[in-house]
């Protein structure tokens, strides 16, 4: 009898479809669960001129301290803790570096809708009256309602265009080999809209057992994301470090030395030399000896 | 109202803190079921005191996905019973939904209310860049959105914003009934004073606090604000508001650090 698809791939496999120019969307949320060591991966290719699209942080700035972003859509980017704003994306933005496609983040969840529900657009109020339409120029176009208000007056709604992307990366806590996939922590955040908006759904997730297991370790509602979502699963145990996922927190004390390396390029060299110029392995290493280190000075 | 039942603590007289805490909590009064959020720690505390007197009903978050109930100390972690699961898309249905009376804090504010949490500067090209407008442009247009600025100045309320995140009344007018039609746009609460909107839709002085003059905060204003009649003094916390703040909600003084200042005013 024929099996189901494998899809299990390293983490390098998982992302080597993806190409210069392309649009991708990262799951998460600011710097919670977000794809690091996928991110991490697309560090390793030599892909450039991404536009990029979620709820972002440092992802998006890890992937424009090494050149790789040319735009991006999002209605905010945070670190979610001090110093708040990710110096890699403010230094972009400053310099005018990137091309910003900023919105509410009502209306993110409303273009990865349409793009799921393979609609050209979604309505909504989000955005009228804001400057946000200004600085989107002719992409971001108004809908009337055909049908009038109770009050005989005519809504003009914004007409949210579809988030369609490329590729998506999630990272999710524990998968099967076929993509069916659970959160454990608090919130699902977006990323079933991701996949669903995306050609190349890639998951990334700490790990990865049997179906039997995933099914019985969680409950039904947890099981955010189905086989017919993903195409890949890459095993990525703390994969999405440094920001937190269900089962650990944010590395605070490694997210503060991302921040302050980010704003002195000296420091920068170091930083991505000790994090950066390996495999996912050595990165863990890295951080495990960054961990133990704070542990000593703290003793 | 005298605190003296109460005990020694809360007899001191109430802190510019204190009063700012309570008048958030009066900017809720008549909400009733909905999700109170507030950004910053007098905030904070006004929205939980607003709950334990007059306002039960508000549905509070832990800042995460969960609504918690009771009444819990602000600098750590929501440690009430959870009532409800609202993960972030469950806070967009609601917002979408009107479930929900936000207080921001703006980097800038002007006449009409419009405000800008997003960038100094231009947008293409910005001196500054803050977080991005967030959620301001949907908040502001679908449910009751107030502001709280702790240091009122003329660096804050500008003549125009250098970009609109939240929609002020100007704007909502010119999108639209589709932008207008739930746009709602509550108190502002200072260090020195109570802003609401004139029927014209500019900002208007509505209280200054005990030991502000009206002068310090026209001074403190880069726009002239409407002054129709008397203006009113913020009331002060009563004994069982400044016990609540004090022993129950900010028992480590957090208050205080969000205020330049923090000096005795009743």
């Amino acid at each position: 009898m024929a099996q189901m698809r494998d899809k299990r791939r390293s983490l390098d496999e998982a992302v080597a479809g993806i190409e210069s120019g392309m649009t991708i969307g990262l799951g998460g949320w600011g710097s919670r669960r977000k794809p690091m060591a996928l991110v991490r991966a697309l560090l390793r290719t030599d892909v450039t001129d991404l536009t990029v699209v979620g709820f972002l942080g440092p992802d998006l700035g890890l992937l424009i301290s090494a050149g790789k972003v040319k735009r991006a859509y999002y209605g905010f980017v945070s670190l979610d803790s001090k110093p708040f704003y990710d110096p890699w994306f403010a230094k972009a933005r400053t310099e005018g570096t990137i091309e910003s496609r900023e919105m509410d983040e009502g209306m993110v969840k409303a273009g990865l809708q349409a793009a799921a529900a393979r609609l050209p657009f979604m309505p909504i109020r989000a955005g009228l009256g804001s400057s946000v339409p200004e600085f989107w120029g002719e992409e971001l176009k108004t809908v009337e309602s055909p049908y009038p208000a109770a009050d005989g007056r005519t809504e003009t709604l914004l007409a949210m265009p579809a988030l369609e992307l490329d590729a998506a990366l999630v990272h999710l806590d524990i998968a099967d080999e076929h993509g069916n996939a659970a959160y454990t922590g608090v919130d699902p955040y977006f990323d079933d809209l991701h996949l669903m908006s995306a050609r190349q759904r890639i998951l990334s997730a700490d790990k990865i057992v049997s179906t039997e297991e995933l099914v019985g370790s969680v409950p039904q509602q947890a099981l955010l994301v189905n086989r017919m979502m993903v195409d890949t699963v890459s095993e990525a145990a703390n994969g999405a470090h440094f920001t937190f996922a269900g089962g650990y927190g944010r590395d605070e004390a490694f997210q503060r030395h991302y921040a302050a390396s980010a704003k002195d390029p000296e420091a920068w060299k170091t930083f991505a030399e000790t994090y950066l110029s390996g495999d996912e392995a050595d990165y863990q290493a890295a951080v495990a000896r960054f961990t133990q280190e704070q542990k000593e000075q703290q003793a | 109202m005298s605190g003296a039942e109460t005990g020694t603590l809360v007899q001191a007289p109430a802190t510019r803190a204190e009063v700012c805490a309570v008048a958030v909590a009066e900017s809720y009064r008549g909400d009733g079921e909905l999700i109170a959020s507030a950004f910053g720690t007098v905030p904070a505390i006004g929205v939980r005191l607003a709950r334990a007197t007059f306002e039960p009903d508000l549905v509070l978050s832990d800042g995460e996905a969960y609504g918690v109930r009771g009444t819990w100390a602000v600098g750590g972690p929501a440690e009430g019973p959870i009532e409800s699961w609202m993960s972030f898309n469950q806070i967009f249905n609601l917002v979408w939904n009107g479930k929900r009376h936000i207080m921001m804090i703006p980097s800038q504010l002007d006449a009409h209310g419009n405000s800008n949490i997003s960038v100094i500067g231009e947008h293409a090209k910005p001196k500054v860049q803050l977080l991005g407008v967030r959620g301001a442009p949907g908040n502001s247009v679908y449910h009751p959105t107030g502001y709280w600025v702790p240091a009122h100045s003329t660096r804050v309320f500008v003549p125009a914003v250098d970009m609109v995140s939240g929609v002020g009344h100007d704007n909502a007018a010119k999108a639209g009934p589709a932008a207008s039609r739930y746009h709602d746009l509550r108190e502002v609460v200072t260090n020195l004073a109570v802003l609401d909107y004139a029927p014209d839709g500019r900002l208007r002085l509505k209280s200054v606090h005990p030991g502000v003059t009206v002068d310090e905060v026209v001074d403190a204003t880069g726009f002239d604000l409407v002054i129709d009649g008397d203006v009113q003094e913020t009331r002060r916390p009563d004994g069982e508001e400044l016990r609540l703040i004090r022993e129950v909600i900010d028992p480590r003084g957090l208050r205080n650090a969000e205020m330049r200042d923090g000096e005795v005013v009743a």
